[in-house]
């Protein structure tokens, strides 16, 4: 059983949430070529190790966060107030 | 390219009952079917992962184009990957016509297999039949089932009473919570013994002199002269590189040709050439109850109710499910999938509720977004892909080993799989596969 560290109803179960799946930034879609918005669409990083990525707490606050967890080992870590340096190597 | 063409058609040894007798009766051990030789500095092909795939195109290789100086590397042992944990079901009746002529020649070659590699396979051909709860599940299987017929598959949408008569353990009634509608049937469709195909790939081969390689780990791929990877501009790697070797844990091999075969692996194997693919990985749970008389005659698939279901020979049920909610790497059971397999299985059999489940296991998917592989060329002259195999990859073994072999051998993408070109994620023309992949794999 995996717990999901959301940031408004503490830890509950994945069952709880949808998962959303790798965050990237999203390209303009004004300016982006249909390359770039294609790359941004489809490519994964799919590391095994740390991963930043999107849950949405449906049956709880109903709010998106993004978080990072370890997809070799699921441990959790607090993911950094926004504006902030990712500490360690990601 | 040094690879030279000549056609080798031997097939390794048959076993007889009158092996078996003569074995028994002298206590003699079986010898070992492929063997163990020490890794060369370098070979013609380097196939990374030894699974249904990897060894299917080293067999397909050497039996089709005479290219016999192959090595396949595997990390652990062969078909510790997918190969030797799915649920062993093949079958052909896809949604798109690409998908459909694929899977096809795939089941075709599953039918020859036994007396290709001489070795009982153990191919049942018991008919697979995918439920509709829903006006919507309905229409996709009337949808899938023209397609089907119009390439000659024999596939139809049949009503509630003739699924009764072939599974008389389901609850047809109309008063299940989920009444079954109707169902794509499917003839051909089957089971088959996954670790005999794994065991006949790799017996075969090795018979034609290829070299399978267990307990070695690729670390690193060898690439020179590309614009530079996601991670370091300058290490020579990514889209116009060349590929010259791996780096594994038993030293550096020179190779002008990589396959990556690793599935659920594939993305971080494809990292170290430099190449990204539209791959996550994800973990399929199954599991299996004890034994009891045989009464299921069918592969049953329920969309709707993410189930499904089949007796194997020793009469235990294998049950399966879709892929689990997050990525990971961790192939730890839950709870969560045994309570969810148990209540919509009792949905449909509601006879089974006494039943025990034995054992459960999971194993690592690598999911597209299109529910269909990446195969052939990558931007990285001599890294090959087949991957993107999901939780639908074993019945495509064959078919794939063989158009991935020609594609080694005549440096063109056959065009069979040219519809699963990398390529076609720049330029949208993807091959949606989902309403026939998602549950029924
Ligand atoms: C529970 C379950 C049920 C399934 N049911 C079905 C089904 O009914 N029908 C169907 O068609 N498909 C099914 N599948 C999917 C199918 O099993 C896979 O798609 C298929 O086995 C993939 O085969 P493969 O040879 O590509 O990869 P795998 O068999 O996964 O082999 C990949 C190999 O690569 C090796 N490897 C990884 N990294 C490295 C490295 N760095 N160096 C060297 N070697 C490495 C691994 O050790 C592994 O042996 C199921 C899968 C699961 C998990
Ligand atoms: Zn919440």
């Amino acid at each position: 059983m995996l717990l999901v560290p959301c940031p408004n109803c503490g830890p509950r179960n994945a069952s709880d949430f949808a998962y959303g799946g790798e965050s990237h930034v999203r390209p303009n879609p004004n300016q982006a070529t249909p390359e770039e918005w294609r790359s941004y669409l489809y490519m994964e990083d799919n590391p095994a190790g740390w991963l930043k990525e999107t849950w949405y707490c449906r049956s709880g606050c109903r709010r998106f966060f993004t978080v990072e967890r370890n997809t070799a080992t699921n441990e959790f870590r607090e993911h950094p107030i926004p504006g902030t340096k990712l500490g360690g190597k990601a | 390219m040094s690879l030279l063409p000549g056609k080798k058609s031997s097939k390794p040894p048959r076993y007889s009952a009158a092996g078996l007798i003569v074995k028994g009766a002298r206590k003699q051990n079986w010898p070992r079917v492929w063997r163990d030789v020490p890794l060369k500095k370098s070979y013609d092909v380097v196939i990374i992962g030894g699974g249904v795939h990897g060894l299917a195109t080293a067999y397909y290789l050497a039996a089709n184009h005479g290219i016999t100086n192959v090595a396949v590397l595997d990390k652990a042992y062969l078909g510790s990957g997918g190969s030797g944990r799915n649920t062993a079901i093949v079958r052909s009746n896809y949604l798109t016509p690409e998908g459909v002529a694929f899977y096809d020649r795939s089941l075709s070659l599953y039918n020859t297999m036994a007396a290709d590699l001489n070795l009982n396979v153990m191919f049942s051909e018991r008919g697979h039949m995918t439920l509709a709860h829903t006006d919507s599940a309905l229409r996709t299987m009337n949808w899938r089932a023209e397609v089907n017929k119009l390439q000659d598959i024999d596939s139809s949408v049949i009503d509630p009473s003739e699924v009764k008569k072939l599974a008389p353990s389901l609850d047809t009634s109309s008063n299940a919570r989920y009444p079954i509608l109707g169902a794509l049937y499917h003839p051909p469709g089957g089971t088959i013994r996954h670790d005999a195909v794994v065991w006949g790939y790799a017996r075969g081969a090795d018979h034609l002199g290829v070299e399978m390689h267990q307990k070695t780990e690729v670390l690193d791929i060898l690439v020179e002269g590309g614009e530079g990877s996601a991670t370091d501009a300058h290490d020579g790697k990514g889209a116009g590189g060349k590929v010259t070797g791996v780096r594994t844990n038993k030293g550096d091999i020179s190779a002008p040709i990589v396959v990556n075969c690793t599935a659920g692996w594939a993305t971080l194997i494809s990292d170290m050439a430099g190449v990204k693919l539209p791959i996550s990985t994800r973990p399929l749970q199954a599991a299996v109850t004890e034994p009891v008389k045989v009464f299921l005659p069918t592969v049953v698939v329920s969309g709707s109710l993410h189930v499904y279901v089949s007796q194997t020979d020793r009469g235990e049920l294998v049950f399966g499910a879709s892929v689990d909610p997050f990525n990971t790497y961790s192939v730890r059971g839950s709870l969560e999938f045994t309570e969810e397999l148990a209540g919509h299985v009792l949905e449909l059999m509601p006879g089974i509720s006494k039943m025990r489940l034995l054992r459960q296991w999971a194993g690592l998917c690598d999911m597209t977004p299109d529910y269909s592989p990446v195969m052939g060329f990558t931007p990285v002259d001599g890294f090959l892909c087949d991957v993107g195999w999901g939780t639908y990859g074993f019945k495509a073994g064959p078919v794939s080993g063989e158009q991935m072999a020609e594609c080694v051998a005549t440096q063109m993408t056959p065009k069979l799989i040219e519809p699963f070109r990398l390529s076609r994620f720049s330029t949208g023309a993807l091959v949606g596969e989902k309403g026939a992949a998602a549950v029924g794999h």
